[in-house]
C-alpha cells in the first residue's frame, strides 16, 4: 500500500498549477463579471493543453483522456490516464472552475466519446470539441425519462426534443445528445448520437445567467426533425434490455471523480486563501488536540482534514478506474464527499473571512458560487446518496426509489 | 455555581442510596469501585510483578526495521499477499471469538484468559519483533498492524485494545528501544510465554493533551523517579511491562517500568466502553526506573509515538464503524415498517450512505498517515487530520447505529449500543496502543 501521488504526475500537476495561477486567476473576475463573453484568452491555452496532449497525454490536463489509453507501468498497478486528469483538473479549478469547463476540445462530451466510441469514430471526431447534452426541462437527474427521441430514417437518425444545461454547448464543435429510440422501452432504448453544429433542425434556444462559473457558458438547444448519420451513434444500435442503459452510465465512474476533483481544486483555493487571511491567527503545527485550538484553528482543521479526505477518495476513485476495477461505488462515494465538503468549505471562508470575503475584492465569495454546481451536475448529492444506498443495501431502484 | 452544605448532604444520600441498590442487585464489581470512590487515592491493587527479563546476547545496535521492499513510487491500495493472509485469520478470529465474546467482556469487564491465548496463536506478536529478535519482522509492519488493529475492531473494540496493548509496546520497542531496551525485553515478545504489556499516556483530566504531562519524573542519581496518574491503561492489573510517559525537564519522555515496581498500583474506574480491555488507573508514586530505562535515544520522538497510538484508535474506530454497518444493512432491509423495509426510505438509506462515504473517508486519511509513518516519512500532519475526521465521523456512525435500530438498539439485546459507547473512547483515548 502506498498513499502518495506518484513522480511521474508531478511535472503534469505543475504545469496545470501555474496555468491556474498565472493564465487563469488574473481573468477570473473578468469572465465572472461579463458573463457570456467569449474567453479568448483560453484559445492560447488549449492549444498549449493540445501540445501537451499530443507529446504526452499521460501530461495533459483536460478530459479528453479519461476512460481512453491507460498509461503503461512496470508491475501490474497502473497510474493512468484517469488520475492524471483528475489531478489536472484540480489544479485548473484551482485556477477558475469556469474557465476549465469553458476549456476548448476538453468537454464533457469528449469524455464520453472517448469511454463509448469506436476506433472508426475515435478517428473521426479527434480534435473536435464535444459538449454533452442530457438533461431535459422535463428530467434532471432522473436520465431514465429522457423524452428527446430519434427516430431511424434510412441511414440517420431523426431527433427531436429539447435539452438544457449543455455547458459550452454554443462554443462547441459538437453535441453528444442522449436520446430514446423508444419511450416505452425504458433505460435500454436511451442512445448518444454526435451531433454536429450546423446540422439543420439543431438551434441554440438561450444561454443560461448563473449563481456562478459564469466564464462556461450553459446553452439550452433544439432539435427540430434534426437529421444525424447512423455512424454518429456511440456504441451499439442495438436495445440490449439487460445491458442498454449501462453503456450510458459507464462514462459517470470516470466522469464522477472528475467532477469530484473540480470542488476540490475549487476548495483548495478557499482554504489556502482564508489561511493566507488568518495568517496571524493561526499557528499551523498540527500538534495540539483540536478541542484545545481556538475554534477558528479547530475549523479549518477540521475543514483541512475533510478536504484531504476528498482528495483522496477522487484519486482512489480514479486508481479504480485506471486498474479496471468496477468502481461505480466509489465514484460516487468520492463525487458526493467532495461535492458536500467543496460547497461546505468555500461558503465557510467566506464567513471566516467576513465582508472581506462576502465583497467582490476577494474571489472567495466567488469561488463559493462556483462550488454549488459542483454537488449537483453530473448526479446532485443526493442522487450520488442514492447509488451508494442501492450498492450497499443490495436494493433495486425500484425498491429505494 | 459552588457545592454548598446542602449540596454535599444530597451527593452523601445520593451515594448511600445507591450503594444499597447495589448490595440488593448483588452487583459487587461496582460496590467495590464505590468503595474506592469513597477513599479516593487509597489505590490498592497492586500491578502483576513482572518475570525476571533477561538479556539474551550483547549487542551495539537496536534492530530497526525498513520500509517495506514492494512500495513503489506508485498510488496504491492493493496489500500484499502475507497482509491478506493475515487479515483472513485476523478477521476469522475476530467474527467468530471476538464478536461471540463481546458482551460477556464488556459487562465482566475484562478480556477472557482463553481469548487471549487464542488471540497469541495467531502470532500477531511475531509480526512486532525483528527477525534477529526471533520473531518474524523483517521490514516495516505499520500497514499489517493497522489492519490488524481494524479487523480485531471489527469483531470487538474492547477486547481489540487488550489484545494490541502487548504488540504496541513491541512495536515501540522495535521502532524506538536501544540495543540493551530490545535486548532485555523485546526478544520476551516472540516467546512462548510472553508478557502482557501496556502504555500509559492518559491522564485523567479536561482538554488531556498528550503532549502536557502531568505526570512527572525527575532525576535521582542514576534513577528516574516518576509520579503521577494515567487513566484508560488497558491491561493495567495483567500487564508485566509498562511503558509511561511522563514529563521530564527536556520534555516529555517515556519510561518503561516493569510490573510490581515498589509505588505502581492501579485503581478501578470503569468507563463508558472498551470495558473488555480491562482499563483501569495507574498511580505512580515515587516509582524509581534505571536510567537506562528511559525509551529510546536521541532519535527517540515522541510526537510520533503518541500519534502511532492515535492512528492505531483511527484503526479501532474504523472497524468498529464497519461493523456497525455491517449490522445495519440487513437490519434495515428486514424490519419493516408502514408496509415495507425501512430500508426503502430515504431518510433511512441516506444515513447508510453517509456511513458508508465518511467510512471510506476515514480509511483514506488513517491509511495515509500509517503508509507514511511506515516509510519512515513525517506523518505528524497526517495524522492529526486523520485523528480530527475519524473521531467525529466514527462517532457519527456510532450514533446513527443505534438511531437507525430505535428502541432497540437503545437495549443491550442489539450490539450498537456497545459500538455507540466504545466508539466515543476514540476522542478521549492517546497511548495504550502504538502501530
Amino acid at each position: 500500500m502506498n498513499i502518495e501521488i506518484p513522480k511521474k504526475f508531478k511535472p503534469l500537476i505543475n504545469n496545470a498549477y501555474q496555468v491556474a495561477r498565472s493564465t487563469l486567476r488574473p481573468i477570473s473576475r473578468k469572465y465572472d463579471r461579463g458573463e457570456h463573453e467569449y474567453p479568448k484568452e483560453l484559445d492560447m491555452l488549449a492549444a498549449v493543453l493540445d501540445g501537451f496532449n499530443e507529446g504526452d497525454p499521460a501530461n495533459s490536463a483536460g478530459a479528453a483522456t479519461t476512460g481512453s489509453g491507460k498509461v503503461e507501468d512496470s508491475g501490474s498497478v497502473k497510474n493512468g490516464a484517469n488520475m492524471g486528469v483528475c489531478l489536472g483538473a484540480m489544479e485548473m479549478c484551482y485556477g477558475d472552475t469556469g474557465f476549465l469547463l469553458a476549456m476548448p476540445r476538453q468537454g464533457l462530451g469528449n469524455a464520453a466519446i472517448a469511454a463509448v466510441a469506436n476506433d472508426e469514430q475515435l478517428e473521426r471526431f479527434k480534435g473536435k470539441w464535444a459538449a454533452m447534452a442530457i438533461t431535459e426541462p422535463g428530467c434532471g437527474s432522473d436520465s431514465a425519462a429522457i423524452r428527446t427521441t430519434a427516430k431511424k430514417d434510412g441511414d440517420h437518425y431523426v431527433l427531436n426534443g429539447e435539452k438544457i444545461f449543455v455547458t459550452s454547448g454554443q462554443r462547441a464543435d459538437c453535441v453528444v445528445v442522449w436520446a430514446t429510440l423508444d419511450p416505452q422501452l425504458g433505460r435500454a432504448a436511451i442512445k448518444s448520437f454526435v451531433v454536429d453544429w450546423g446540422t439543420p433542425g439543431m438551434e441554440l434556444a438561450r444561454l443560461e445567467k448563473k449563481l456562478g462559473i459564469r466564464a462556461s457558458d450553459t446553452a439550452a438547444i433544439n432539435f427540430v426533425d434534426c437529421r444525424v448519420p447512423a455512424e454518429n451513434l456511440l456504441g451499439s444500435p442495438e436495445i440490449d434490455t439487460k445491458k442498454g442503459f449501462a453503456g450510458v452510465m459507464e462514462t459517470f465512474d470516470n466522469t464522477r471523480p472528475l467532477v469530484a476533483a473540480m470542488a476540490i481544486g475549487c476548495a483548495k483555493a478557499s482554504l489556502e486563501r482564508i489561511k493566507e487571511l488568518l495568517e496571524k491567527q493561526m499557528s499551523y503545527d498540527y500538534g495540539k488536540p483540536v478541542d484545545n485550538c481556538s475554534a477558528v484553528e479547530a475549523e479549518i482543521y477540521k475543514m483541512e482534514a475533510d478536504w484531504e479526505a476528498a482528495y483522496w477518495l477522487a484519486v482512489k476513485a480514479a486508481w479504480m478506474a485506471d486498474n479496471k476495477k468496477a468502481n461505480t461505488l466509489e465514484a460516487s462515494i468520492s463525487k458526493a464527499k467532495a461535492g458536500r465538503v467543496g460547497n461546505y468549505i468555500t461558503l465557510r471562508c467566506v464567513e471566516l473571512a467576513g465582508s472581506l470575503g462576502y465583497t467582490e475584492d476577494e474571489l472567495l465569495e466567488k469561488w463559493a458560487r462556483d462550488s454549488k454546481i459542483l454537488d449537483i451536475f453530473e448526479g446532485t448529492q443526493q442522487i450520488q446518496q442514492l447509488v451508494i444506498a442501492r450498492r450497499v443495501l443490495g436494493l433495486s431502484s425500484k425498491e429505494l426509489k | 455555581m459552588a457545592k454548598d452544605a446542602i449540596g454535599y448532604a444530597l451527593t452523601a444520600l445520593n451515594r448511600l442510596a445507591s450503594s444499597e441498590l447495589l448490595d440488593r442487585l448483588g452487583m459487587r464489581h461496582t460496590a467495590e469501585r464505590l468503595a474506592y470512590r469513597l477513599t479516593k487515592g487509597g489505590f490498592q491493587v497492586l500491578t502483576t510483578s513482572a518475570r525476571a527479563f533477561k538479556s539474551a546476547r550483547k549487542v551495539d545496535r537496536p534492530e530497526r526495521l525498513n520500509a517495506p521492499g514492494t512500495t513503489t513510487d506508485l498510488f496504491d491500495l492493493n496489500i500484499t499477499e502475507e497482509q491478506q493472509m493475515i487479515r483472513d485469520s485476523v478477521r476469522a478470529f475476530a467474527g467468530e471469538v471476538l464478536r461471540e465474546q463481546a458482551e460477556r467482556a464488556d459487562h465482566g469487564q475484562g478480556i477472557a484468559e482463553e481469548v487471549l491465548g487464542q488471540a497469541r496463536e495467531l502470532g500477531l506478536n511475531f509480526f512486532a519483533v525483528p527477525e534477529a529478535l526471533g520473531g518474524a519482522a523483517n521490514e516495516s509492519t505499520t500497514i499489517t498492524s493497522m489492519l490488524v488493529a481494524e479487523d480485531l475492531g471489527w469483531g470487538d473494540m474492547g477486547q481489540a485494545v487488550a489484545i494490541l496493548a502487548p504488540m504496541g509496546v513491541a512495536n515501540a520497542l522495535t521502532r524506538w528501544g536501544t540495543a540493551t531496551q530490545q535486548d532485555r525485553y523485546l526478544g520476551s515478545f516472540a516467546e512462548e510465554q510472553a508478557p502482557l504489556a501496556t502504555i500509559a499516556v492518559t491522564e485523567p483530566r479536561p482538554l488531556f493533551d498528550p503532549m502536557v504531562l502531568n505526570t512527572h519524573a525527575t532525576r535521582d542519581g542514576d534513577d528516574w523517579v516518576i509520579n503521577g496518574e494515567k487513566s484508560l491503561v488497558p491491561l493495567a492489573a495483567e500487564a508485566e511491562l509498562f511503558l509511561v510517559a511522563a514529563a521530564t525537564e527536556e520534555g516529555p519522555a517515556v519510561f518503561i517500568v516493569e510490573g510490581g515496581t515498589e509505588g505502581l498500583t492501579v485503581g478501578e474506574d470503569p468507563a463508558m466502553g472498551i470495558r473488555a480491555s480491562a482499563q483501569r488507573p495507574l498511580h505512580l508514586n515515587e516509582v524509581r526506573v534505571p536510567e537506562q530505562n528511559r525509551l529510546g535515544d536521541e532519535e527517540f520522538d515522541y510526537r510520533a509515538f503518541v500519534d502511532l497510538g492515535t492512528l492505531a484508535w483511527c484503526a479501532l474506530a474504523i472497524g468498529t464503524a464497519q461493523a456497525v454497518l455491517d449490522y445495519v444493512v440487513p437490519y434495515c432491509n428486514e424490519r419493516t415498517a408502514f408496509g415495507e423495509p425501512i430500508s426503502h426510505r430515504q431518510a433511512v438509506a441516506f444515513m447508510i450512505a453517509d456511513m458508508a462515504i465518511e467510512l471510506d473517508a476515514m480509511r483514506m486519511l488513517t491509511y495515509r498517515a500509517a503508509c507514511r509513518a511506515e516509510q519512515g516519512k513525517s506523518f505528524r500532519r497526517e495524522a492529526h487530520l486523520a485523528r480530527t475526521l475519524v473521531k467525529d465521523k466514527a462517532m457519527k456512525i456510532g450514533t446513527d447505529g443505534v438511531q437507525l435500530l430505535g428502541g432497540h438498539g437503545f437495549t443491550k439485546e442489539y450490539p450498537v449500543e456497545r459500538w455507540y459507547r466504545d466508539l466515543r473512547a476514540v476522542g478521549v483515548a492517546f497511548g495504550g496502543l502504538h502501530l
